[in-house]
């Protein structure tokens, strides 16, 4: 009966130690090198510096705890390989310990919660009225944005409008704030100048991402969602599509421009109003 | 003489019937469990192989491989991958994986064929009900996979098939004939499930054995029980949000379809709307990640402690923390919605109740950690993997940590990161369950032992493979790189990924072939391996007193009576270092053990 008798288990206890020790080791050694490579892009946006922020507490907090749980684990594993007949410990139960390993981490993600729910309310909070606004909306494949016009005010929208070629956007010639909307290909911002953003789609979901800022929403259809940031540094960024839209979600790429508030307004002069002049 | 033949006769028929009945159209659990594993293998491997291929594309973009083409004519041109196969790749993968295999071989596998072995039951208590959720599951594997030869091909939407996309046939090549065969299978899947799920609860609740009070259950059973209930509260919700789809898709309905334009084409839906089928989807989805790590952690505690030679540190606390997880596991769903508009109140609160499931995790974790303290440990590949779990659930717990908040997630969400997160914690933490089952109970199951050392090698490769394959896609995911993308040339930013990609690739197919040792071994030892004996972990549970592979009706004339808790390993002064739960109190000279109550 051939059934192993595990009488002496020390050398392995030590291999396995050693693979756990070499995971974490090597863990540790390609995130150090990852930081110079593959990480977080710079941030270029305001609140984006404070979701850093909360980036690096928690990757300090788990990295930590990742190292300390398999050391320790890997402490265990090297310590305590079975000795021939000797036996084990007849312990298996200890409430202040057993507390105290409940309560830690409780008041660990209690804090954690609270500091996440500062960042998430100023993230949320009104946006300042001086922000400028424009509209994103998302569709197989591509993005596309739209300016109010001189008149500040978006003109009314409606699906059934829609003609891919003369009018994409399904502006409503009845509605007179329609009239001068700006449709564009790019989205060009002005720099330290707050900006609201509506989301929407056309046809499937969609997501608004652009890394750079830690900003994304997801483009739904039927709604319109508006988030609000404010770009920090000049210069030109790319949006991706996050939410899985069809066969070309990979080349949804679109072109954020961030630049000073002249430059901005050259653009903006040379663009012409979407809709064919009234007749 | 007419008398004895026709008896003769009768024993005849009867044995032919009997083999059929009783491998094949079985009443019996331990059969129904042995299937359910077995074809969730056969599915294991295509879901493999499916992921082989869209690491292919991810690895080597542009590449052209001729072969595969003469293989999948449908799938590639001139060589090379299409987009829209790469889709339906990851959409099958990801269903497969999570319903077709983990689901099917925890629940569905280990489920049916430990409950009544450690309880002390002679079987389900419907048996006839437990055949038929198995077959149920052929049926549903033939809707799925009759998906990839359809028009169109199968579904590109992913697993959580968010309508419009999934709703709407001109949205994507799949989204044809391939999604309403996806819905359907679902559908019938999920009828298995619950015909189990019941089963199991009623079950654990009725079929104890004479002194197998609930707190001296197993933690595989509390892990099993409470899996069960959920699967039992979710998975409807996920039936009626799939038969709306359906309604939507074929009888015109617009629960989740606005009013669009897909191609230039107005459609003829109005008001629906496509953030309920979220709702909807993971209200089921997050209860069933922890129907996929449940059964894992129960036996994982099983498996660690009887390797350990300790009983389980905190059983109290072991079956408290499950319960909690498992009633938290309904209130955290909004979690994967975090960027889809919801009103940020419900954004603090879903944080909340995100990062309260992490203290019951916490705490499973240090009970485990608390076992393996002056143990006397004997590492069969049972115990490797077993160990191996509880570093890949640390890992992949502490990055659902970042995701747990919003402000964190909004960058990471549909990201790399998000699949290194669910891949730690689903494909390398609760596959490590399904290994350890495998190795520790592979005796109890064909009455043959695995073959140790190629058990280890398993899994050394399995664990090295696992960590090259998944720890460097967090990284891809702090660069932005968002997931479902056919390929990353398109984004400047992303110019750098490649390398990165491509190694991660040839970690996955070493992890992939690594995987043959484990067939190969689980093959030839059904036929050819060493005889097992009764006990030969030296265990207490009570699936350990019966034969190896137990009889039908498991127990012989007498059923077993239960004296103690699962967990009597190395009692001071006892004979040996394993009292099994049916010794009675005198039996032993050392004080007995109660379950350990003792505050
Ligand atoms: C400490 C415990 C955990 C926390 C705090 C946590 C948190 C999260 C969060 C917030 C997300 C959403 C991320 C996003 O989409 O942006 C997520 C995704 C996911 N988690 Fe966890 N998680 C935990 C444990 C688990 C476990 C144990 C499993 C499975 C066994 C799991 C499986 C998944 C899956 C499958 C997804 C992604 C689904 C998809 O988008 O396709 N998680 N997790
Ligand atoms: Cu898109
Ligand atoms: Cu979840």
């Amino acid at each position: 009966m051939p059934i192993p008798t595990h009488a002496d288990e020390r050398r392995t206890a030590a291999k396995v130690a050693a693979l756990i020790f070499a995971t974490v080791a090597l863990g540790v050694a390609f995130t150090l090198y990852a930081r110079g490579r593959w990480w977080l892009p710079p941030v270029a946006s305001a609140h984006g510096v404070l979701i850093d922020r909360l980036f690096y507490s928690t990757l300090w907090i788990t990295g930590a705890i990742f190292v300390l749980v398999h050391a320790f684990l890997g402490y265990l594993v090297w310590r305590h390989g079975a000795r021939g007949d000797e036996r084990a410990a007849h312990w298996h139960e200890h409430r202040r310990l057993e507390l105290t390993y409940t309560l830690v981490p409780a008041v660990g993600l209690a804090v954690m919660v609270s500091m996440s729910g500062v960042v998430w309310s100023k993230i949320h909070r009104a946006p300042p009225s001086d922000a400028m606004v424009v509209e994103v909306r998302g569709e197989q494949f591509a993005w596309q944005f739209r300016y109010p016009g001189p008149d500040g005010r978006f003109g009314r929208t409606d699906p059934k409008l829609i003609d891919p070629r003369r009018n994409p956007w399904g502006l409503d010639p009845a509605d007179p704030a329609a009239a001068d909307d700006l449709v564009t290909r790019d989205l060009h911002l002005v720099v330290d100048r707050p900006v609201r953003v509506r989301v929407r789609a056309r046809d499937v979901i969609h997501s608004f991402f652009v890394a750079e800022f830690r900003v994304k929403q997801d483009a739904v259809p039927g709604m319109t969602v508006e988030t609000w940031f404010v770009p920090t540094k000049t210069g030109v960024y790319e949006i991706a599509c996050a939410e899985l839209c069809g066969v070309g979600h990979y080349v949804m790429r679109g072109r954020v421009i961030v630049e000073g508030p002249d430059a901005f307004q050259a653009w903006l002069g040379q663009q012409k109003p979407a809709l064919p002049p009234a007749r | 003489m007419s008398t004895s033949h026709a008896a003769a006769t009768t024993e005849h028929v009867e044995h032919e019937l009997g083999f059929f009945r009783k491998y094949i159209f079985s009443l019996d659990h331990k059969i129904i469990g042995i299937q359910y594993l077995l074809t969730s293998m056969v599915m294991a491997l295509i879901g493999g192989v499916l992921a082989m291929l869209i690491r292919l594309q991810l690895g080597f973009p542009g590449w052209r491989w001729p072969e595969l083409q003469a293989l999948m004519p449908g799938g590639f041109q001139n060589g090379v991958l299409k987009p829209d196969f790469y889709l339906a790749l990851v959409t099958m993968h990801g269903t497969i994986m999570i319903f077709f295999v983990l689901t099917t071989a925890l629940s569905g596998g280990f489920g049916n064929f430990l409950i009544p072995l450690q309880i002390g039951a002679r079987d389900m208590a419907f048996p006839f009900m437990n055949a038929l959720s198995y077959w149920l599951y052929p049926p549903a594997v033939v809707l799925l996979l009759a998906a990839f030869v359809v028009t169109g091909g199968a579904p590109s939407s992913g697993w959580t098939a968010y309508p419009p996309l999934s709703a709407v046939a001109q949205a994507a090549p799949g989204s044809g004939l391939g999604q309403t065969l996806w819905l359907l299978s679902l559908v019938v899947l999920i009828l298995a499930f619950l015909f189990g799920g019941l089963n199991y609860i009623t079950t654990v609740l009725q079929l104890r054995a004479r002194g197998m009070s609930m707190l001296r259950l197993p933690l595989t059973i509390w892990a099993m029980f409470i899996t069960a209930l959920l699967m039992l509260l979710s998975f409807p919700v996920l039936t009626a949000a799939v038969i709306m789809l359906l309604f939507d898709r074929l009888a015109g309905t617009s629960f989740f379809v606005p009013e669009v334009v897909v191609g230039g084409q107005l459609l003829s839906h109005t008001g629906g709307n496509p953030i309920l089928w979220q709702h909807l989807f993971w209200f089921l989805g997050h209860p069933e990640v922890y129907v996929l790590i449940l059964p894992p952690m129960g036996m994982v505690s099983d498996i660690l402690a009887a390797n350990s030679r300790k009983p389980i540190f905190g059983y109290p606390f072991m079956v408290g923390s499950m319960a909690a997880i498992g009633i938290l596991s309904f209130l955290v769903w909004g979690h994967h919605m975090y960027t889809s508009g919801m009103h940020p109140l419900v954004g603090m609160a879903f944080m909340t109740t995100t990062l309260a499931i992490a203290v019951p995790s916490a705490v499973k974790t240090f009970n485990w950690l608390a076992t393996l303290w002056r143990a006397r440990i004997r590492f069969t590949p049972a115990m490797l993997f077993a160990i191996g779990f509880v570093s890949l659930f640390v890992t992949g717990g502490l990055t659902g940590v970042f995701l747990a908040q919003p402000p964190v997630d909004i960058q990471m969400h549909d990201t790399y990161f998000v699949v290194a997160h669910f891949h730690f914690v689903m494909a390398s933490a609760a596959m490590f369950g399904v290994f350890a089952g495998v190795y520790h109970w592979f005796p109890k199951m064909f009455g043959r032992m695995l073959n140790e050392r190629l058990g280890r090698l398993h899994f050394w490769l399995t664990f090295i493979g696992i960590y090259a394959t998944f720890f460097p896609m967090h990284f891809l995911g702090f660069a932005g790189v968002t997931r479902r993308y056919y390929a990353y040339q398109l984004f400047e930013r992303l110019r750098d990924v490649q390398p990165l990609n491509t190694a991660i690739s040839i970690a996955a197919f070493g992890l992939g072939l690594a995987q043959l040792l484990f067939i190969a071994n689980f093959v030839y030892s059904l036929f050819w391996g060493p005889r097992a004996e009764r006990n030969p972990w030296r265990a207490t549970t009570l699936e350990w007193q019966a034969p190896s592979p137990p009889p039908h009706g498991n127990w012989g004339a007498v059923e077993p009576e239960v004296h103690r808790w699962a967990y009597d390993y190395s009692v001071p002064g006892a004979p040996e270092d394993f009292i099994p739960q049916t010794t009675p109190a005198a039996a032993v000279a050392a004080p007995a053990h109660g379950h350990g109550g003792h505050a």
